[in-house]
């Protein structure tokens, strides 16, 4: 093969394993995203049925109730309210009134079965994503 | 007095950074020896008032000086004194004087070790250094001052978050911004080269050690976070995808591909634009970490109260780093010589695979950390995009790499004989095969993932240890440092790679209610409930499990995982209890009290092979120093001193 040759077959193969990747990193990339809604946009009915999504908001005062493993509470952004379920373990920083991120389904029964709870590693922090929840309900 | 002795060596460590990053550069422009001479004294200098002023912040901080604010938000009298001194670093304002200090260490180990390059050269380097510096100090001295005082002062500091009170504070972000600002080196190299056009082998010879250092610190310092995510946040993962690591991350993988390319750019004086590109690349992803880790702009384990409005100026310094030195790059790159020619199959080739797997590695790895970012920023939503992703791109990716780690280094340069290959990788196939066919039935289950994995860490690992064989065979006591480190790393790799494939594959995780006397089994093991009962710390207080392991009926350990209260934040803490081991680690962690009974939330997990993951990375490590022990490196170049830097210019 001529260099000139050898270094077309180079780029071809750089680009065709390139294009491979890209289509499969978009491919990955849309399915694998969960979007972030609000308590309020859920009672919209803007949640997807058939997906996870994520859910911040405050840990309604009072409302976190055991049961064995499984913890029920509520997420609200002062607005509009949402019941959830959770089994496993809780992060060490999610408590009463502070902030949380639950991300998991949407039931046909408005309860939201969470797969995983994140709280942060602060006790003064709030999730942006939280705060955000709030702002929104509080500018309507 | 010594936050502002501080204080005052920063400022004048900003000036000497001045002094650095301008007239050695002009000096080396105009062929003025006093102001290139002035490079390798400024340089030290820079680095002595560094350390001098974060030795005056150190000594705020084990003084309990709570009028300096830093140290009231980062400190607390109960504090025992290694993590008050390792609070230095706890902090936004503290961790950027780390940086800084560490980009103004690597300075001076250039300006003290490079007695072999010419003047010119060393000038260049150490200035684009100082440049960089320039950058950072002024980012610390107008919006970051970690000496601030507070007026009145406060009585007690508001403590460090327990989360960071652990051994892993004092050793994983030294190691870890060891490895970030070594990129800068690695950088300099290629800015130094690309103002006096001098792109060649030497060049890339001069900054291999540098740039092979700087990853090794990064593994290690990659290595123990991981780790320390491992133990103590309670999860008992060893990665998660999250940004945060991802920002490491990513440094870390154009950093591989940079250190794969400068090998054929130093041996062969191919690929230069490329490895220049690279080495822009690997050092601007260190800046972006750092932005996207002290901005605040993620949701991630990382983001302890933070200020936004920072990150803008840190967004500043990147930009203007990553413009001044393409547009350099697009003024130069023409000029450089194309380097030798070579067949299709030949090592240059496998090594461009090599970088074109990891460049598109990094890529996808970036597209899913900025992806949430740049949705955000355009007002289309917010969301996040998860370790699923992380996992469906990067694997595919990474498989050819792993295939071709035990065949690149056969492959002679120029043009290799792919039958001669085959020949020796004959043995390496074969074992490959058995051992995927083999070990997932000998760890109880046989599934096409796990074989994959096997198969792989038994192809690398062989075909190195042949490799090592051969070499002995035709009398291996001549064979180079870097020949022993290249193979030590990728046999690294291969214990990585088992490590992953097992504890992926065959760990047990359970969240149970155990009350005292219950029983819990994992992986064979057994764990019985002693009891829970409460013990003071020296400032917290916990309630401490007692769990008894056993296999078989036969009691191994007691092993005590604690729930710690804090008292100044009043934050609770799991310390998981691990029984560690070279073919398991049995980790059990408390969750809370359930109810009235003295019932808790006990989580147990089973980690076959899980520590084979950070012993591999260890290994990695280990082979990059002995690499930059070669003697090679060391050599005078005698052809170097002769050719007038800036001939181009």
């Amino acid at each position: 093969m001529k260099p000139r040759h050898k270094r077309i077959a180079l780029i071809v193969g750089g680009l065709a394993s390139i294009t491979i990747a890209a289509v499969l990193v978009l491919k990955a990339l849309d399915s694998n995203i969960a979007l972030y809604i609000t308590p309020s946009d859920v009672i919209a009915g803007k949640a997807p049925h058939d997906k996870a999504f994520r859910m911040g908001g405050l840990v309604k005062q009072g409302s976190i109730q055991r049961e064995g493993m499984t913890t029920r509470f509520i997420i609200t952004d002062t607005a509009k309210e949402i019941p959830v379920a959770y089994t496993g373990i809780l992060p060490d920083l999610f408590r009463d009134g502070k902030g949380a991120i639950v991300q998991g389904r949407l039931g046909a029964d408005g309860l939201f079965s969470a797969s995983e709870v994140l709280a942060k590693h602060d006790e003064n922090y709030m999730p942006p994503e939280a705060q955000h929840a709030i702002d929104q309900a509080q500018k309507k | 007095m010594t936050p502002e002795l501080g204080h005052f060596a920063l400022i004048l460590a900003f000036v000497t950074a001045l002094m650095q990053g301008v007239l050695p550069l002009i000096g080396a422009q105009r062929r003025r020896t006093q102001w290139i001479a002035l490079a390798r004294p400024a340089a030290q200098t820079h680095f002595l008032l560094l350390a001098f002023s974060f030795a005056c912040l150190a000594q705020s901080f084990l003084a309990n000086d709570f009028s300096v604010a830093y140290v009231a938000q980062n400190s607390n009298t109960q504090l025992p004194a290694i993590y008050r001194f390792a609070a230095v670093w706890g902090g936004h304002e503290g961790s950027l004087l780390l940086w800084v200090l560490m980009l103004s260490g690597w300075g001076a180990a250039v300006s003290v070790t490079s007695r072999q390059l010419p003047e010119v050269m060393v000038a260049r380097v150490l200035a684009v250094l100082g440049l960089v510096s320039i950058g950072m100090l002024a980012f610390i001295l107008f919006t970051s001052n970690p000496f601030a005082r507070l007026l009145p002062a406060a009585a007690e500091g508001r403590d460090l978050n327990p989360l960071l009170q652990d051994p892993g504070l004092v050793f994983h972000p030294p190691m870890l911004y060891m490895g970030y600002v070594g990129f800068a080196v690695a950088f300099a190299f290629a800015v130094a080269a690309l103002i006096s056009g001098r792109l060649d082998a030497a060049w890339a010879r001069w900054s291999r050690p540098w740039t092979t250092a700087a990853w090794c610190f990064l593994t290690i310092g990659i290595a123990m976070g991981s780790w320390w995510a491992y133990y103590e946040l309670g999860w008992g993962g060893w990665w998660f995808w999250d940004p945060v690591e991802n920002a490491s991350f990513m440094p870390w993988l154009a950093g591989t591909a940079l250190i794969h390319s400068l090998a054929i750019t130093e041996k062969r004086g191919a690929f230069k634009n490329w490895t220049v590109l690279l080495a822009i690349a690997a050092f601007s992803l260190s800046l972006l970490g750092t932005f996207l880790v002290r901005s605040g702009v993620l949701t991630s384990v990382h983001a302890f109260a933070s200020d936004p409005s920072r990150g803008v100026f840190i967004l500043i310094l990147l930009g203007v780093v990553i413009g001044s030195s393409l547009t350099l790059f697009a003024w130069r790159a023409p000029r450089v010589s194309a380097g030798g020619a070579f067949a299709l199959v030949s090592r240059e080739t496998m090594l461009l695979i090599n970088n074109v797997l990891l460049v598109v590695a990094t890529g996808s790895v970036l597209l899913g950390t900025l992806y949430p970012l740049l949705i955000d920023a355009l007002g289309l939503g917010k969301l996040s995009v998860g370790p699923p992703y992380f996992n469906t791109v990067f694997v595919p990716v990474m498989v050819p790499l792993l295939l071709l780690i035990a065949v690149g280094p056969l492959a002679r340069w120029k043009h290799a004989d792919l039958r001669d290959m085959a020949r020796r990788l004959r043995l390496s196939f074969v074992l490959a095969l058995l051992a995927g066919i083999i070990l997932p039935q000998l760890m109880g289950r046989w599934t096409p993932m796990t074989a994959l994995g096997c198969l792989l860490a038994v192809w690398i690992a062989s075909s190195t240890v042949f490799q090592i064989v051969e070499r002995l065979k035709i009398g291996g006591g001549n064979a180079p440092a870097s020949f022993w480190g290249m193979h030590l790393a990728h046999f690294g790799i291969a214990v990585f790679v088992l490590g992953v494939t097992l504890v992926g594959g065959y760990q047990e995780e359970k969240d149970v209610r155990m009350q005292t006397g219950d029983v819990v089994s994992v992986g064979g093991y057994q764990l019985r409930l002693l009891g829970i009962s409460a013990a003071p710390g020296p400032n917290y207080r916990a309630s401490v499990g007692e769990f008894e392991l056993s296999k078989n009926g036969r009691v191994l350990k007691t092993l005590h995982p604690e729930k710690r209260q804090y008292f100044s934040s009043q934050m609770p803490m799991t310390e998981a209890a691990i029984d560690a081991g070279l073919t398991r680690d049995i980790y059990v962690s408390l969750g809370e009290p359930l109810d009235q009974q003295g019932a808790w939330s006990v989580r147990v997990y089973f980690k076959p092979f899980v520590d084979w993951i950070w012993g591999g990375c260890l290994l990695m490590a280990a082979g990059g120093f002995l690499a930059v022990l070669d003697r090679r490196y060391r050599l005078r170049v005698k052809v170097a001193a002769s050719v007038p830097a800036s001939a181009t210019a």
